[in-house]
């Protein structure tokens, strides 16, 4: 296979986000001294990074008790399920988690009634900064406990006799095992959770509300769409790249969330398993972190039910919404996929990790309403309106897919690549033949998983529709969004519910289709 | 304290480990050993993969219970005792080093697994280092090292633990033939200085040859052959001759 096709979408791609770049510049008013002494700016700017930068510290300090629980306790019932449960938020719509948090903590949710009749009076917290940590904990947390269990989990075994045999205690594993296991991960998993509350939109936009809570994100979608004030819209969206951009390039091993398979294997004894305290104190972590995680997700399913389901499901606008929405998420889908494999195979034999797949990684420094905001000069430019917007949506959330497609399939292509190059060349077999034979169907796996994974990130998007959304065109995110600040709270209910189950659908039905079925 | 071994009792030969009816259930199968060695001894366990060899070191150290029977050393009952006072130290295929932490710090885990270590217990850990030809590395991390160095180090810390029984569960597999011997040699001498008893698994009959008095012979949960280790492999009998390839 030649790179040819591969340059061409890595030109391609780099055409596209340099013509963002670009007009983003153009657009930005001239004068920097007024924008440096700009107040607004400072404030926008402030507010992101302490929200991203508390967020991730407060997600990475919940996540190591549980995942060390976790750990701990190897064979429970219910742990896989728990396990499932802390991958559910990773592909949960962002709109749907805001609802979720409304129906739990808000004014008429479940928790602050309970709270009420139990005679706290709680007032609102739902709204301003501690309602934005608390959904972007349930975002991360459970996300940062996997991975840090992983890396617990891969601590050999003969780690733990070595510790049993030389009588350790907990303390003393802590310093000498898990510390050090859980160090590698850390400042990747760290960066990470920085990084995506930091490009966070749903979530800012609704619990922050009001421009004293305005993330980055929010501005940007503000400025455009409320104020129209495209030099401030462009400023603030260039800072977003900078700043991601920055971010992505101090991380010398950037890692994304690659779903981590965690081992069923054979319980590993401890020394530091027995002791009655421990025990109730592990399950009294892991019971807090399963309410946490698992509440927000019953009060969807449960609001969703008992809403206004059947008003919601035959109005002709939800099936318009969902419609658009599929069809938006599978362009987006199918972009990223021919777009990063035909990269990932363009230099995946050439080096290890190739100059096509860092540029296929580079939409991770932007985010949607950065990207969307460029486009989004480059179309009104043009002369172009806000109809055609759903082409750019498609391409924005495409785009925002590619770098999960390389990190998901280029690991297993190298490996492919590595075993079986001198085989293949010995036999002849190459091109098409290859494909169809050795690759495709090692590869099938790794490409459904990272396929459902970009279509359910799409489906669940609400930053790019929210830029180019008219009243014609609009999804069921968006859809959502509407509902809430109409406080059409048992609407905003059925629609979430809809749109985890179409989500969740659309995942399981492309990993089967392109992944084949699950096996085991 | 790295100067006398605690091990000193005047009859001759006393036993160090006695395995009586131990049993033990891994997915199908079912184990069963009866086993003594005497104070001193060095024994090695061959035979094929899967065979419990393992399970069977496993036994002794503590990291697996049996379901029945009774496990003696230095005539103690082992029923109970977590593996941390066990008289045992074990040695394993890899692993056997932390990566983060110095060789220092590595042997110096078998004097205060919280690293609060005195200066005579400083001193005892150079001197380890020093008995198996690593003197002056104390400050490298095991990453700098090779496989044979490594390894060499992890005896050191058996050596500043000072149990009697010594358990080998293949540590030296994966070095060349010249360099295993060589290790044998160093395990043997040391052990004999210190009247330390080695059970060692070993896939090669030559390494048994070279370095066992006595070899025992396992093969599906159960002990075929056991005796001297020269008459074992001059006239093999029945599943032993097979494993060996002989006629």
């Amino acid at each position: 296979m030649t790179g040819l096709p591969g340059a061409a979408v890595a030109a391609a791609l780099l055409l596209i986000l340099g013509g963002a770049l670009a007009a983003l510049i153009a657009a930005a008013p001239p004068d920097l001294a007024a924008i440096a002494a700009d107040s607004y700016l400072h404030h926008v700017l402030l507010f992101t990074s302490l929200q991203a930068g508390l967020s991730c510290l407060l997600s990475v300090l919940l996540a190591i008790p549980v995942a060390r629980a976790l750990a701990r306790r190897g064979s429970f019932t219910g742990r896989t399920l728990l396990l499932r449960l802390f991958g559910l938020p990773m592909v949960m719509p962002a709109i749907v988690t805001v609802f979720a948090m409304v129906a739990l903590y808000g004014e008429s949710g479940w928790l602050h009634w309970l709270m009420a009749n139990a005679g706290l009076s709680t007032g609102g917290f739902l709204y301003g900064l501690s309602g934005i940590l608390i959904a972007h904990i349930f975002f991360n947390m459970p996300f940062a406990a996997r991975a840090f269990l992983a890396a617990l989990e891969a601590v050999p075994g003969e780690s733990w006799r070595l510790a049993s045999q030389l009588g350790m205690n907990g303390r003393q594993i802590f310093r000498l095992i898990e510390w050090p296991a859980l160090k590698g991960s850390l400042g990747s998993v760290a960066a990470l959770v920085f990084m995506l509350c930091f490009a966070s939109f749903a979530i800012t936009l609704t619990l922050g509300g009001g421009p004293r809570w305005a993330s980055l994100e929010a501005a940007i979608y503000q400025a455009l769409r409320y104020d129209f004030d495209l030099g401030r819209a462009a400023v603030l969206a260039l800072l977003q790249l900078a700043i991601s951009g920055a971010l992505l390039l101090g991380l010398h091993r950037f890692v994304l969330p690659a779903p981590v398979a965690l081992g069923l294997g054979r319980p590993i004894a401890r020394p530091d398993m027995a002791g009655q305290g421990g025990l109730a104190l592990d399950a009294i972590v892991i019971a807090l972190a399963a309410l946490y995680v698992g509440l927000p997700v019953v009060s969807v399913i449960i609001a969703g039910a008992t809403g206004s389901l059947v008003g919601v499901l035959t109005a002709p606008a939800t099936w318009q919404a969902a419609g658009i929405g599929v069809a938006v998420a599978l362009s987006a889908m199918l972009l990223a996929t021919f777009g990063a494999l035909l990269m990932i195979a363009g230099s995946g034999r050439l080096s290890r990790s190739g100059p096509f797949q860092f540029i296929a990684s580079l939409p991770l420094a932007a985010s949607p309403l950065a990207l969307g905001a460029g486009l989004f000069v480059l179309l009104t430019r043009f002369g172009g309106t806000l109809e055609m917007g759903l082409g750019l949506v498609a391409l924005i959330n495409g785009l925002m897919g590619m770098p999960y497609i390389v990190r998901v399939v280029a690991p297993a292509f190298r490996d492919s690549a590595e075993r079986h190059d001198r085989l293949c060349a010995s036999l002849g077999i190459a091109g098409w033949n290859r494909w169809r034979l050795i690759d495709g169907p090692l590869l099938r796996r790794p490409i459904g998983l990272a396929m459902a994974l970009v279509a359910a990130l799409s489906l669940g998007d609400l930053g790019a529709i929210a830029l180019f959304g008219t009243p014609n065109t609009t999804t069921l995110p968006l859809l959502i969004y509407q509902q809430l600040a109409a406080y059409h709270l048992d609407a905003a209910a059925a629609t979430a519910l809809l749109l985890v189950a179409l989500t969740f659908g659309c995942f399981v039905l492309i990993e089967r289709l392109v992944g084949g079925p699950a096996h085991g | 304290m790295v100067s006398s071994p605690k091990v000193d009792s005047p009859a001759p030969d006393p036993i160090m480990l006695t395995m009586s009816s131990v049993t033990f259930r891994y997915e199908e199968m079912t184990m069963s050993f009866d086993l003594q060695v005497a104070a001193g001894e060095c024994l090695a366990i061959i035979g094929p993969s899967g065979a419990g060899k393992s399970t069977l070191l496993s036994l002794i150290a503590g990291f697996e219970r049996p379901e029945s029977g009774r496990i003696l050393i230095d005539g103690r009952d082992m029923a109970g005792v977590i593996p941390a006072r066990r008289p045992v130290t074990s040695l394993f295929q890899e692993h056997n080093l932390f990566a983060h932490l110095s060789l220092a710090d590595n042997v110096g885990l078998g004097l205060d697994p919280g690293l609060a270590l005195s200066t005579p217990q400083r001193a005892a850990v150079a001197e380890a280092l020093a008995q198996v030809g690593l003197s002056g590395l104390e400050a490298r991390k095991p990453g700098q090292l090779s496989g044979g160095e490594r390894q060499r180090a992890a005896l050191a810390r058996s050596l500043v633990r000072n149990k009697p029984l010594l358990l080998l569960d293949e540590p030296f597999a994966a070095l060349g033939p010249a360099q295993r011997r060589e290790m044998l040699d160093l395990v043997n001498r040391l052990a004999r200085a210190r009247g330390f008893t080695i059970l060692f698994v070993s896939h090669q009959p030559e390494d048994a040859r070279h370095a066992a008095g006595r070899t025992i012979f396992i093969e599906a949960g159960r002990i075929q052959a056991d005796g001297p280790t020269a008459a074992l492999f001059d006239s093999p009998g029945g599943a032993l001759a097979a494993y060996l390839g002989r006629d």
